[in-house]
C-alpha cells in the first residue's frame, strides 16, 4: 500500500501536508468547542450574566465551529484531489503498462484478472485514500489531543474508568472481527461461484433445456445461494452487534462518569465542589471523544487489509517488467517482404518441452506460406514469432534480412498485417476499426478503406449498412456475426497495405465459397505480398507455394500440395480426413 | 468476465413501483419487519427520553451541591438510566438481528427466484438481453436491494419517530424556543440540499465516466494482440487519457462534495446549539423560561438535525433500490413459456419417423424465413444440413426442441404432433450435441452423466471407450472425479468427446448433431467422427454438416439460405440439380 504513495508528486506531499497541519487546526478547534458551550451553560446559569456575554460566547463558538467546518472543507478538498490524482495516475500507469506486455505476460495474469486489476482494484484504493486517509490522519490526534485535554481535569477514578472502556471496546471489536472478516473475505468467493453457476446456466441454456437439467442447475444454484446466505448471515449478524455494543458502552461510559463524580462532589470539600462539577462535564465530553478516536482505528483496521490486497494487485502489474525489449533498427533494409526462420525453437516460460522445435523456412517476397497442423502442433505460436509477440528461445526469425530482436517494435510490425484467430472489432465505426492504428504510411482514405472491405468480400454487409463506412461497431463488435467480424478484421489487415500478411486461421469462419473468392481477390489486388497462412481446411491453403506441415512442433514436410500428398504420411491423412478420393487425385 | 456493474447509464427512476413490488415480495417476512421497527421506535424513544434523564442527574447534582447530594436520587436515577441503556441495546440488537435475517433471506429467495426464471423464460427472449444484464440483477441488484431493506428502512422509521418526538417535546416545552431551533437547522438544511442536488449531479457523471473508461480498458486489453500488432498503442492510449481525464475531473468533485456534509452537519448542530442558547438566555432574562428548558433544548436541537439528514439519505438509497426492484421484477415478471401442466400426451420410444409439414416460422412474426417446408423423415434416416454461414442452420434444431413455437404448420414425430407434447417430453426425444461444447464447472462424471440417474461406473468405462476418452481420463489424479475448471487444459476436441460422451449416456431415440468447423486437429476429428457415427447408428438424427463424408451419405440434405430451406434431397439428385448446393460444393475445390 505504502508503495503506492511514491506515485504522488510533490504538489500532492504538500496538500498532504497542509492536510496534516489542517486536520491538527480542526481537531483543536473541535476540541475548544466543549469549552465554549460550558462557558455558554455557565453564562446562562449564572443570575445576572449579561445578555452581550452571552453573545460574545456565542458568537466565539460560532466562529470557531465556522472555523472547524471551513477547515475540514479545505482538507476534503485536498483528499479528494489526492485520491483522485493518485488513481488517475494508477489508472493511466496500469494500461500503458498493460500496453507494453507482451502475449506472455497477458497470459500469465490473464485478461480478466487485468481488467479487474485495473478498475475495481484501482477503485478501492482510491476510496481507501479518500475516505481512510482523513481517518488515519485525524483518529491519532484527536486521540492524543483529547487525553492531553483530560490530564489535567481528571480524577484517577475517570480516567480508569475511560481506560476499561476503550480496552472492552477494542477488545469486542477485535473478537467481532475476530469473527467476521474471514467471513467477510469469502463473500467475493461466494458470490463469483454464484456469478459462475448463473452464467454457466445462460450460456448451456439449449443444452439444459435439451438434457431437461433445469432441476439440476437449479439445485446446484440453490447449494450455492443457501451457503451464501449462511455466511452472509452469520458475518452481518456479527455486524449488528457491534453497534449495540459500542452505544452501550459509551452510554455506560458518561453515566459512570456521572456517577463517580456525584460520589466524588459529595465528598469533597466545598470549595472544590464547583470545580468537580465542570471537571466533570469537561471529562465526559473529552472522554467521547477518545472513544471516537480508537473506534476510528478499529475501522481503519477493518478497512486495511482489503486495500492492501487490492495494492499488492495493482503492484503486482506495475512492477512486471516486459519480457519483450523494443530494439534500434528502423524498417529501412533494402529488401521487402522476405521471411526466413533460422532453426527456431520455442518454449514457453516454465513449460518443460519446446512448442517449436529446429524449425527452418524461408518466404520470399510475393510468395504465400501455408502451416497446417493438429491443434498444439505450434501453428498459431510460430507466426506469432514474427511480429514479436512472443519472442524465440533459441534460433533467430528474420523479416527483410534482419532479426525481429533487432528491429523498432513499430517498424517492424508496420510492415505487417495480422489477422487474429479470433476477430477483434473495437467500439466505434467500421471506418475507425479498419484504419485502426499507424503504419507508417499516410493514413488511408475512405476509397482506400472500401476497397480493403470490397477484397474482403464485406461490401454486401457494409453496403447494407445506410451509413457505410462510418456505421457504428458496438463494444467487441456485438453488431456483428462471427463471419462478418472476421472479414473486416482481414479488411483491416488489407488497408494496412503490408509487406507481409499473417493470416492466423482466419478463414475457418467463412464458408468456402467466401473463402476462396477472397482469397483470390487478395492474390490479384496485392499482388507481390508475401502471405502466411495458418489453416485446418486444405480447401484454403491448397494453392499455396508451400505449406508447411507441423507436428508437435516439428515440421514434418514442407512442399506443395501435390508434392505433400506424395511424400507427408500426416498430410496425407489429413487431406484423406477431408477431400474424398477422387478429389485427392484431382 | 467480470463482476461489473452492467447497469450504468440507467438513471435511477422515481417512481415506487419497484418498491410496491418489493413490498408483496416481502410479505412472508412483514412480521419480522413489523417487531423489529417496533424495536426500533422504542430504541428511539429511550434516546429521546435518556437526555432527560441525564438533565436530571447533573440538575440532582448541582442542586445538592452546597447542601449535600441526594445520593439515593442519584443511584435511583443512575439504575434507571443504566436499564434504559440496557432495553435500548437489547431493542437495537433485537432490531438488528430481524432485519439482517430478513435482508439476507428476501435476498436469497430473490436469487433463487431468477435463478428459476432463467429457465422458464423462452429461448428467444435471451436474444434481447446480455448475459451481464443478468448476471447483474442477480448479484448488483439484489445486493442494493438487501442493504437498502437492512438500513434504510429502519433509519427512515426511527428517524422519523425520533424527528416527531422531539418535535413533540419541543413544543410541549417552549414554541418560541422551538421555532428558532428549527428555523437554525432550516437554514443550514437548505444549504446542504443545494449541495447534495450538485454532487447527485456529479455522482451520476462520475458513474458515466467510469463505465467509459471500464468499457474502454476491456476492450483494449481484450483486443491487445490486435492493438499491438496494429501500432494502435498510441491512438488507443490518447482516447484512454481523455476519458481518464473526465473520470478525474468528476472523481474529485463528487468526492469533495460528497465530503462537504459531515462537516456542514456539525457546523449546523453547533448553529442550532448556539441559537437554543442565545433565544433561551434573552429568554431567560425575560423571566419566560426556567434554565431547564435551556438545556433540554440543547439537546433537542441536536437530536433533531440528526434525523433530517439520515431521512434525506434513506430516500436517496431508496430510490436506488426502487429502480434495482424494477429491475428485478422486469425480469421475474417477463412472459414465461406457455404451461403445459395441463398435456397429456407422452411419446415415450418413437421409431424415429418425423414428419413436417408446411411448416412455416420467422423469428420476427413480421418476416417469416421458412415458408412453407414439407418433408418425411423415415426412421433411422440421416438428415445432413448444409448452408453459408449465418443462414440459420440452428433454426431447425430451434423448431425441432420446441426452443420456438411455429408460426403455422406441424412438425410431428411417428405421427404425435410436437406442440400436443410438453416441451421435457420433446426434449428427453432428442440427445443433442452443439458446436460450442458447453461444460460446466464440476467432475467428469457430472459432466457426463449431467441428471441422468442409474449411470454406473461401467457405464461410464463402456462410454468412454467409445468415445476414446478412457485412456486420457484413467490418467487423470482423480479420474471420473476429476474437477474440470478453467486451469484444467482440456483441448476444443476432448471438450467435443465430452459433450458427445454425454448425448451417449442420454440415449435418445433421435439426435441433434452440430460437427465441428475449424477448432479440431484432424486426429481428433476422426475420434469424434467415429464417436458420431457410432451415436448416429440406428437413430433418426439432424446433423449440422460441414465435412463432406457426412453430407456425401446423408439420407436427405437440407440446403439453407438466409433461413429459409431452398433445396432439400440427396447428394446426387442436388448436383444434378445445378442449384446453390452444386454452387456451394463446387467452391471448395476449385482454385
Amino acid at each position: 500500500m505504502l508503495k503506492l504513495f511514491k506515485r504522488l508528486k510533490a504538489k500532492e506531499w504538500v496538500m498532504a501536508a497542509a492536510c496534516l497541519i489542517l486536520i491538527v487546526g480542526q481537531v483543536w478547534l473541535d476540541l475548544r468547542l466543549p469549552e465554549y458551550m460550558t462557558e455558554i451553560t455557565r453564562l446562562v446559569q449564572t443570575e445576572g450574566s449579561e445578555m452581550a456575554a452571552i453573545l460574545t460566547a456565542g458568537g466565539k463558538m460560532l466562529l470557531c465551529a465556522l472555523s472547524s467546518m471551513l477547515l475540514a472543507i479545505v482538507t476534503g478538498f485536498f483528499t479528494a484531489v489526492i485520491a483522485a490524482t493518485l488513481t488517475r495516475r494508477l489508472q493511466s500507469e496500469m494500461y500503458h503498462k498493460v500496453l507494453s506486455f507482451s502475449s506472455e505476460e497477458m497470459g500469465r495474469f490473464s485478461t480478466a484478472s487485468l481488467i479487474t486489476r485495473s478498475t475495481n482494484d484501482v477503485n478501492q484504493v482510491q476510496m481507501i485514500v479518500a475516505m481512510g486517509m482523513q481517518m488515519l490522519i485525524k483518529a491519532p490526534i484527536m486521540a492524543v489531543m483529547a487525553i492531553g485535554k483530560i490530564q489535567n481535569t481528571g480524577s484517577w477514578q475517570w480516567t480508569a474508568l475511560t481506560a476499561g472502556a476503550v480496552a472492552l471496546l477494542l477488545i469486542a471489536i477485535a473478537i467481532l472481527m475476530g469473527y467476521a472478516l474471514p467471513k467477510f473475505k469469502r463473500i467475493q468467493v461466494l458470490t463469483d461461484n454464484l456469478n459462475r453457476i448463473t452464467r454457466e446456466n445462460l450460456t448451456g441454456l439449449r443444452v439444459v433445456r435439451a438434457y431437461n437439467a433445469e432441476k439440476y442447475q437449479e439445485n446446484k444454484f440453490t447449494r450455492a445461494n443457501t451457503e451464501m446466505t449462511e455466511n452472509n448471515l452469520k458475518a452481518q449478524r456479527a455486524m449488528a452487534c457491534a453497534s449495540p455494543v459500542m452505544n452501550v458502552v459509551m452510554n455506560g461510559l458518561t453515566l459512570g462518569i456521572y456517577w463517580i463524580g456525584a460520589i466524588l462532589i459529595n465528598s469533597a470539600a466545598l470549595t472544590d465542589k464547583l470545580n468537580i462539577f465542570s471537571n466533570m462535564v469537561v471529562f465526559s465530553s473529552y472522554a467521547m471523544q477518545v472513544i471516537m478516536s480508537f473506534i476510528m482505528v478499529a475501522m481503519i483496521f477493518v478497512m486495511m487489509p482489503r486495500a492492501s490486497v487490492a495494492a499488492n494487485r495493482i503492484l503486482e502489474v506495475l512492477e512486471t517488467k516486459p519480457s519483450i525489449k523494443n530494439g534500434q533498427k528502423d524498417g529501412v533494409t533494402g529488401k521487402t517482404g522476405e521471411i526466413e526462420f533460422r532453426d527456431v525453437s520455442f518454449r514457453y516460460p516454465d513449460a518443460d518441452k519446446d512448442v517449436l522445435h529446429n524449425i527452418s523456412f524461408t518466404a520470399g517476397r510475393g510468395e504465400t506460406v501455408a502451416f497446417i497442423g493438429a491443434t498444439g502442433s505450434g501453428k498459431t505460436t510460430l507466426v506469432n514469432l514474427i511480429p514479436r509477440l512472443y519472442d524465440v528461445s533459441s534460433g533467430s526469425v528474420l523479416v527483410d534480412g534482419v532479426d525481429v530482436r533487432d528491429y523498432d517494435m513499430h517498424a517492424l510490425r508496420n510492415k505487417l498485417g495480422y489477422v487474429s484467430q479470433k476477430a477483434v472489432l473495437f467500439a466505434g465505426d467500421i471506418r475507425s476499426n479498419i484504419t485502426l492504428g499507424e503504419n507508417g504510411q499516410a493514413a488511408a482514405s475512405d476509397k482506400d478503406v472500401e476497397t480493403a472491405i470490397d477484397i474482403a468480400q464485406s461490401s454486401d454487409f457494409v453496403g447494407n449498412i445506410p451509413e457505410g463506412i462510418g456505421g457504428s461497431v458496438a463494444q467487441n463488435g456485438a453488431n456483428f456475426s462471427g463471419g462478418q467480424k472476421q472479414r473486416l478484421s482481414i479488411a483491416r489487415a488489407i488497408a494496412r497495405k503490408p509487406e507481409i500478411y499473417i493470416f492466423d486461421d482466419s478463414f475457418s469462419a467463412l464458408d468456402y465459397k467466401t473463402d476462396r473468392t477472397l482469397r483470390t481477390r487478395l492474390k490479384k489486388e496485392t499482388a507481390g505480398v508475401t502471405t502466411l497462412i495458418v489453416a485446418q481446411r486444405i480447401g484454403t491453403i491448397l494453392d499455396a507455394d508451400k505449406i508447411i506441415v507441423l507436428e508437435d512442433g516439428k515440421a514434418v514436410g514442407i512442399g506443395s500440395h501435390r508434392e505433400l500428398l506424395k511424400s507427408c504420411p500426416v498430410y496425407q491423412e489429413i487431406a484423406a480426413s477431408q477431400l474424398s478420393k477422387e478429389e485427392l487425385e484431382l | 468476465m467480470r463482476p461489473m456493474r452492467t447497469n450504468h447509464g440507467k438513471p435511477a427512476e422515481l417512481s415506487g413501483e419497484g418498491l410496491l413490488h418489493l413490498f408483496r415480495f416481502c410479505k412472508k417476512y412483514l412480521p419480522a419487519i413489523v417487531i423489529a421497527l417496533v424495536c426500533a421506535v422504542g430504541g428511539t424513544i429511550f434516546t429521546i427520553i435518556g437526555p432527560d434523564k441525564l438533565q436530571q442527574l447533573t440538575d440532582t447534582i448541582t442542586e445538592g451541591m452546597m447542601a449535600g447530594i441526594d445520593m439515593d436520587k442519584v443511584i435511583r436515577i443512575c439504575v434507571t438510566l443504566a436499564v434504559m441503556y440496557g432495553c435500548s441495546a437489547l431493542l437495537n440488537f433485537i432490531q438488528s438481528m430481524l432485519m439482517t435475517t430478513t435482508t439476507q433471506r428476501v435476498s436469497q429467495s430473490l436469487r433463487e427466484e431468477i435463478s428459476h426464471k432463467i429457465n422458464r423464460l423462452p429461448i428467444d427472449y435471451y436474444n434481447k438481453t446480455t448475459f451481464g444484464d443478468i448476471l447483474s440483477r442477480v448479484t448488483n441488484d439484489v445486493d442494493t436491494i438487501g442493504e437498502t431493506i437492512q438500513r434504510s428502512i429502519v433509519t427512515l422509521v426511527s428517524s422519523v419517530v425520533l424527528l416527531f418526538g422531539c418535535l413533540f417535546m419541543m413544543f410541549k416545552t417552549n414554541w418560541i424556543m422551538t421555532v428558532s431551533a428549527i428555523a437554525a437547522s432550516l437554514i443550514g438544511f437548505a444549504l446542504m440540499t443545494l449541495i447534495m442536488g450538485r454532487s447527485q449531479q456529479y455522482f451520476i457523471t462520475r458513474q458515466q465516466c467510469l463505465g467509459d473508461i471500464n468499457g474502454h480498458i476491456e476492450e483494449a486489453f481484450s483486443g491487445h494482440t490486435v492493438l499491438r500488432v496494429s501500432n494502435a498503442e498510441e491512438q488507443f492510449s490518447k482516447r484512454f487519457e481523455t476519458l481518464n481525464e473526465k473520470l478525474f475531473n468528476t472523481s474529485w468533485k463528487s468526492q469533495f462534495l460528497s465530503g462537504l456534509m459531515q462537516p456542514l452537519m456539525g457546523f449546523i448542530g453547533n448553529f442550532g446549539y448556539v441559537t437554543v442558547c442565545v433565544v433561551g438566555a434573552a429568554l431567560v432574562m425575560n423571566g419566560s423560561i426556567s434554565f431547564g428548558v435551556i438545556v433540554a433544548f440543547m439537546i433537542y436541537v441536536r437530536l433533531f438535525t440528526n434525523p433530517l439528514s439520515q431521512i434525506a439519505q434513506a430516500a436517496t438509497s431508496l430510490q436506488s433500490a426502487s429502480a434495482a426492484s424494477k429491475r428485478v421484477f422486469d425480469f421475474l415478471d417477463a412472459e414465461e413459456m406457455a404451461d403445459e401442466s395441463g398435456k397429456t400426451a407422452s411419446l415415450t420410444a418413437p421409431a424415429g419417423q418425423v414428419g413436417f409439414s408446411h411448416v412455416q416460422f420467422g423469428y420476427d412474426p413480421d418476416r417469416m424465413i421458412i415458408h412453407d417446408f414439407s418433408m418425411q423423415v423415415k426412421p433411422g434416416q440421416k438428415v445432413a444440413i448444409v448452408g453459408p454461414t449465418g443462414a440459420g442452420k440452428t433454426t431447425l434444431v430451434n423448431l425441432l426442441m420446441r426452443f420456438y413455437e411455429l408460426n403455422g404448420g406441424s412438425i410431428s414425430i411417428d405421427g404425435v404432433d410436437l406442440s400436443s407434447l410438453r416441451r421435457d417430453n420433446v426434449h428427453s426425444l432428442f440427445g443433442m450435441v452443439l458446436q460450442d461444447t458447453w461444460l460446466f464447472e464440476g467432475s467428469i462424471r457430472d459432466n457426463i452423466v449431467y441428471g441422468k440417474e442409474g449411470v454406473t461406473d461401467a457405464d461410464l468405462d463402456r462410454i468412454t471407450k467409445a468415445v476414446g476418452l478412457y485412456h486420457y481420463i484413467q490418467t487423470l489424479p482423480h479420474g471420473y472425479d476429476t474437477v474440470i475448471d478453467s486451469r484444467m487444459n482440456l483441448s476444443e476436441g476432448q471438450k467435443q468427446l465430452l459433450t458427445i460422451a454425454r448425448a451417449m449416456i442420454e440415449d435418445a431415440p433421435m439426435l441433434i448433431l452440430d460437427e465441428a468447423t475449424s477448432s479440431v486437429d484432424t486426429r481428433t476429428e476422426i475420434l469424434i467422427q467415429q464417436a458420431m457415427d457410432k451415436l448416429t447408428e440406428g437413430r433418426t438424427s439432424f446433423v449440422i454438416a460441414h465435412r463432406l463424408s457426412t453430407i456425401k451419405n446423408a439420407d436427405v440434405i437440407l440446403v439453407l439460405r438466409d433461413g429459409d430451406i431452398v433445396e432439400s434431397g440427396n447428394h446426387q439428385q442436388l448436383l444434378q440439380k445445378g442449384g446453390f448446393y452444386a454452387e456451394l460444393y463446387n467452391a471448395q475445390f476449385a482454385s
